[in-house]
């Protein structure tokens, strides 16, 4: 019987969501959004997809070839003649590839959105930095939505000591100034994507961790949890398979608007200096760039930034049709 | 009341020590002590390895960093215990003194700019909340969903590109507090001066708050409209100002003027970056200057005197509670 309530409830959501449009296109806009970052390679990269060479087909981008270690690509294409050909990526620059002669220009037929202090393509920096962004924020939230059900559960479900404990917990790190506590994490540890990941997670349980207590108060007390536990059934067994189910859409809500704030961290922290070591690209490294050369190159400081506004726009606004799918009463406020 | 704040006061003991202890540990397990980064800094390597070895540890005793790590918390709690931060490792200035040269700077920017947020953001959504689903407030819904995904170091960027210098317009200076030789201003001048040195750094702090802000009175205001008491004035043929303002307003700003306290911890951490865009000595630019140093005295002094500030700040606004709802009290009920 909860089963399939519990899947007539998700079923409404899905649809409520689905008529509402904007939450449903930036959703979709999401989903292209992580079809660039997976399909990256074959979107901007120096090397041909497909290279016809001398009669024989080759895929460099798929498989490495033993003749063509050392080729650039770009000069064998020019060399080749009619039945052979190579067809290179939409952006055929990788995102590492200097170019010494066109150094900062602007942006133009060549390079669509310019190029930086080293001649790499900015466009192609910016489709690869999205692999960052994006795996930042999924994994950041990942985790802190793991330690705060984790410990939302435990304070709401036992209640008394370890509730006023992990309570105290809780105060704690909201009076904390969370962003000097992240950029002290990060400072002091060399410098990857793993542990940006890791610091976003272990500081930004909270708010889950308060939303999942207050969840359990509630639900612990409804006649159902009782009936259950007349049934004998063992806690854990109540917690994850009658209470969490209850708890986790507002949980999801709490998680997309996180998404969209750890994105912003992660460029706030690679706009510092403090991010993914070069040479990998992310959007707020290519916005750090942009400070030496703001009285003039201002592809550099634009597009990034719009990458990073609109990422965290459609994640806001997906947020948002959620928590109208899931109560839609607070949709007439 | 006064027990209730000296109550308050006792609980900021035990979140302030968490708050110490996390950032003590963090920044003393890390690899990389300062001792080895001075001598790196200073040295470069000139020296043998055996003698290098020799100076790191005398270092580390000149700094008690070889103490064991439970041993150093106490030893720093106890300083702290006489508000003695110790001295900062890169000018040998104490860090109380440091710290209160940055502090009127910061909240300076965050009083202004949480002032700003309120002065705007209230009469924005009240606006916004009476003309529901009007045009107007589509438009302002928009805008301020814009503002508040915008990333404020990237805004302060855009700022910087077209009207502080950059690209295009000189409008606005994007260093420091004052122009130079601003000492020897009139007073008037000093003060225009100032602000116009403070308004893009401002302007950066306000607008994610103000957009936030706006979007919670919109939604309060909306929230009371529909309660019944509103439904009885509208009834007994009270005018449309009347009801709104007399009514409806006063209690949709009880949830809002808490939110102040939610602000005031984000002004801190933003400005960890915009006054290190815009120069700006504050505590965030301190603080930030103080990690990039290894300065482990400045770093305690600075995340510990932030908290407190932020804790103070959220018992401000607890205690604004009683203010604006006479029905609330902290008195213990009978």
């Amino acid at each position: 019987m909860s089963e399939f309530r519990s899947a007539s409830f998700s079923r409404m959501v899905i649809q409520r969501f689905r008529q509402d449009r904007i939450a449903t296109i930036c959703f979709i806009m999401i989903l292209i959004l992580f079809m660039i970052a997976i399909f990256a390679p074959f979107l901007a990269n120096n090397k041909p997809v497909a290279l016809k060479y001398q009669g024989k087909f080759y895929f460099p981008l798929l498989f490495k070839y033993r003749q063509f270690v050392s080729t650039d690509f770009k000069e064998l294409a020019q060399k080749l003649t009619a039945p052979d050909f190579a067809a290179f990526p939409p952006v055929p620059y990788s995102p590492t590839e200097y170019d010494l002669m066109s150094v900062l220009n602007p942006p133009g037929k060549d390079h669509w959105l310019g190029t930086d202090d080293r001649g790499r393509d900015v466009l192609s920096r910016m489709i690869w930095g999205s692999r960052v962004s994006l795996s930042v924020g999924f994994v950041a939230v990942g985790i802190y939505v793991l330690i705060g059900i984790f410990l939302g559960a435990i304070a709401g479900y036992y209640g008394g000591k370890m509730d006023v404990i992990l309570s105290r917990l809780i105060e704690v790190m909201i009076c904390f100034p969370t962003f000097f506590l992240i950029i002290t994490i990060i400072a002091f540890l060399p410098p990857s994507i793993y542990n940006i990941m890791i610091a976003i997670g272990f500081t930004g349980w909270t708010g889950v961790a308060r939303l999942i207590r207050g969840e359990f108060l509630k639900i612990r007390q409804t006649a159902y949890v009782e009936a259950e536990k007349a049934l004998g059934a063992k806690d854990l067994r109540i917690i994850f398979r009658h209470i969490l189910p209850n708890a986790l859409a507002p949980t999801l809500v709490v998680a997309t608007f996180g998404v969209a704030d750890a994105i912003l961290i992660e460029s706030a922290l690679s706009f510092l200096g403090f991010g993914v070591p070069p040479p990998t690209a992310s959007w707020g490294e290519l916005l750090s760039q942009s400070r030496s050369y703001i009285d003039f190159a201002w592809w550099l400081a634009s597009f990034p930034g719009i990458a990073i506004f609109i990422t965290v726009t459609i994640y806001n606004l997906v947020g948002e049709g959620i928590r109208d799918a899931i109560d839609p009463r607070l949709k007439e406020t | 009341m006064r027990s209730y704040l000296i109550r308050r006061l006792f609980l900021m003991i035990p979140t302030l020590l968490g708050i110490t202890l996390v950032t003590f540990l963090i920044i003393q397990l890390a690899p990389g002590s300062p001792a080895e980064l001075k001598i790196r800094m200073d040295q470069a390597g000139s020296l043998g390895e055996q003698y290098t070895k020799e100076v790191i540890e005398q270092t580390k005793k000149l700094y008690g960093l070889d103490k064991p790590i439970h041993i150093r918390y106490l030893i720093w709690l106890k300083q702290v215990g006489t508000l003695n931060f110790g001295n900062s490792y890169k000018d040998h200035r104490p860090v109380m003194k440091i710290i209160m040269e940055r502090i009127p700077v910061s909240l300076q920017l965050s009083f202004i700019s949480i002032f700003l947020v309120y002065i705007f953001a209230l009469p924005i959504g009240v606006f916004s909340a009476i003309r529901q689903k009007s045009a107007a407030d589509r438009i302002i819904t928009v805008i301020l969903f814009i503002l508040y995904s915008l990333p404020n170091f990237w805004v302060a960027m855009m700022l910087i590109l077209f009207i502080g210098g950059g690209q295009f317009f000189h409008w606005f200076p994007v260093y420091g507090l004052n122009s130079e030789g601003a000492e020897n201003f009139p007073l008037w001048q000093w003060l225009i001066d100032r602000l116009w040195h403070l308004a893009l750094p401002v302007a950066c702090l306000t607008y994610a708050g103000l957009a936030f802000i706006s979007r919670q009175q919109r939604a309060a205001l909306l929230e009371v409209i529909r309660q019944d008491y509103i439904r009885t004035a509208r009834a007994k043929g009270l005018t449309e100002k009347m009801v709104v303002f007399k009514h409806a307003m006063r209690n949709s700003l009880i949830p809002i003027v808490t939110l102040a306290a939610a602000l005031f911890p984000a002004m801190l951490g933003g400005s960890v970056i915009i006054e290190s865009i815009f120069s700006i000595p504050g505590m965030g630019k301190l603080g930030f200057d103080a990690i990039l140093a290894r300065d482990y005295p400045v770093i305690m002094g600075d995340a510990t005197i932030s908290a407190f500030l932020t804790l103070i700040g959220i018992l401000i606004a607890d205690l604004t509670y009683t203010l604006v709802d006479p029905r609330i009290s902290f008195e213990a009920k009978k």
